[in-house]
């Protein structure tokens, strides 16, 4: 049996209004304290081609096996999210990618969500890793995560300029 | 990147590209260096799996969430969500958010001087059946103004989230209806350049589904990204 290829539905932009309907799965843990074994916490800005906060984006955060997050940014553009600290995935040839998340980046403004990662400083594995060898050098620090704190970490979302994250395209 | 199998990239007008000057928004917005290729590993060919813990009953009924009925045309808006081979995508969790019959939204960035219905929220969610067969009953969303040029109104539209099978299958959209003038006016509708591709965001009057004396209906089916194939497996470290 053959049967054509269906063509995805297009994107369309999220709007300033996606907390009416998505608001519900916003994660509201407290991220004072990620201290429970195996979480972490994330903070971060998203800005604007002008260093304007973004004060609508929505942000969903996954890994494997099973962790997911959805997060958005208050009116200051800042967003946190509390999950399960990401483990090495060890990929089918036999090699092994760094802990990081999939980040998925909504707003108004973006016809299309945006496809980011979430890498973690100072782990070992970066270095080999192979999505980050893909990355252009100068550009690798865009898709790294500081710790500021034990179990605590800061990455910024800079959607356009000189210091723009590193985007993949889909 | 060359030893490994990159995501596949959209065919050209399916999908908007991130800057398109006539929607003002993008333009600060959007990146504008090259976008990096992205291997398929085991992140990209996984996503989370929502149950029905997240659904209660009703959630797919925008006309019975309060106390009285909302104002405005009563509709069903129903569709299925396959893949890339057709098959349907089962358990796909589909979230909707509208402005209500007055072009109004429930958020307080909302300034559009029509009124508000207490009779109205205008978000909703549901699962996908066995067949991936979703169905909602709600109002018909009026058009609104925006800010994007002068005497920019949007078209009546119903945003949609919808989960696949994997996070690369994740799509937010729009839901048009047919005949709606104000679509060849609409920055955001006409960020698809491919005609067939836009035509699939307008829905159909769907008679079959109308209930005589009651409502119309509209029909949207969904094709999200992904093929047919076996499913992602976490293996041993």
């Amino acid at each position: 049996m053959t049967t054509e290829r269906l063509i995805p539905n297009s994107s369309q932009t999220v709007g300033p209004y996606f907390r009416i309907g998505l608001d519900y799965l916003i994660d509201r843990t407290s991220t004072d304290d990620a201290t429970t074994l195996g979480t972490i916490a994330i903070r971060g800005r998203v800005l604007d081609r002008d260093g304007v906060a973004v004060p609508d984006a929505m942000l969903e955060f996954w890994s494997v096996p099973h962790n997911f997050r959805r997060a958005a940014t208050d009116l200051d553009g800042n967003f946190c999210v509390m999950m399960g600290r990401p483990v090495a995935v060890r990929m089918e040839d036999g090699r092994t990618q760094s802990p990081h998340l999939l980040v998925l980046v909504f707003a108004r403004g973006l016809l299309r969500h945006l496809i980011s990662r979430v890498y973690f400083e100072s782990e070992p594995g970066n270095e080999s890793d192979p999505v980050l060898l893909g990355v252009p050098a100068d550009r690798r620090r865009t898709l790294m995560a500081r710790r500021d704190g034990d179990n605590s970490f800061r990455w910024d979302v800079t959607l356009q300029g000189p210091d723009e994250t590193v985007f993949f395209a889909w | 990147m060359t030893d490994l199998v990159a995501v596949e990239v959209a065919l050209p007008g399916t999908q908007p590209e991130y800057h398109y000057s006539p929607y003002v928004s993008s333009v600060a917005r959007s990146p504008r260096m090259p976008l990096i290729l992205l291997p398929q590993t085991p992140t990209e060919r996984s996503g989370p799996v929502f149950g029905h813990e997240l659904i209660r009953k009703g959630d797919n009924d925008l006309t019975a969430q309060h106390s009285g009925e909302p104002i405005g045309e009563r509709i069903f808006v129903h569709g299925r969500v396959l893949n890339e081979d057709g098959q349907p995508v089962r358990g796909a969790l589909v979230e909707v958010w509208q402005a209500n019959a007055a072009g109004r939204y429930l958020h307080k960035v909302d300034s559009h001087d029509a009124p508000l219905d207490p009779n109205f929220s205008g978000a909703g969610r549901t699962l996908t059946d066995q067949n991936g067969h979703y169905w909602f009953k709600t109002i018909k969303p009026g058009p609104y103004p925006w800010g994007n040029h002068y005497n920019a109104w949007r078209p009546a539209h119903i945003h949609f989230s919808l989960f696949g099978a994997g996070i690369l299958s994740r799509l937010v959209t729009q839901m048009y209806f047919p005949g709606d003038p104000l679509q060849p006016l609409d920055p955001i509708f006409n960020s698809i350049t491919d005609e067939a591709a836009r035509r699939g965001l307008v829905s159909k009057l769907d008679m079959n589904r109308a209930e005589p004396d009651y409502a119309l209906a509209y029909e949207w089916d969904i094709v999200l990204r992904g093929r047919t194939e076996t499913p992602f497996e976490e293996r041993p470290r």
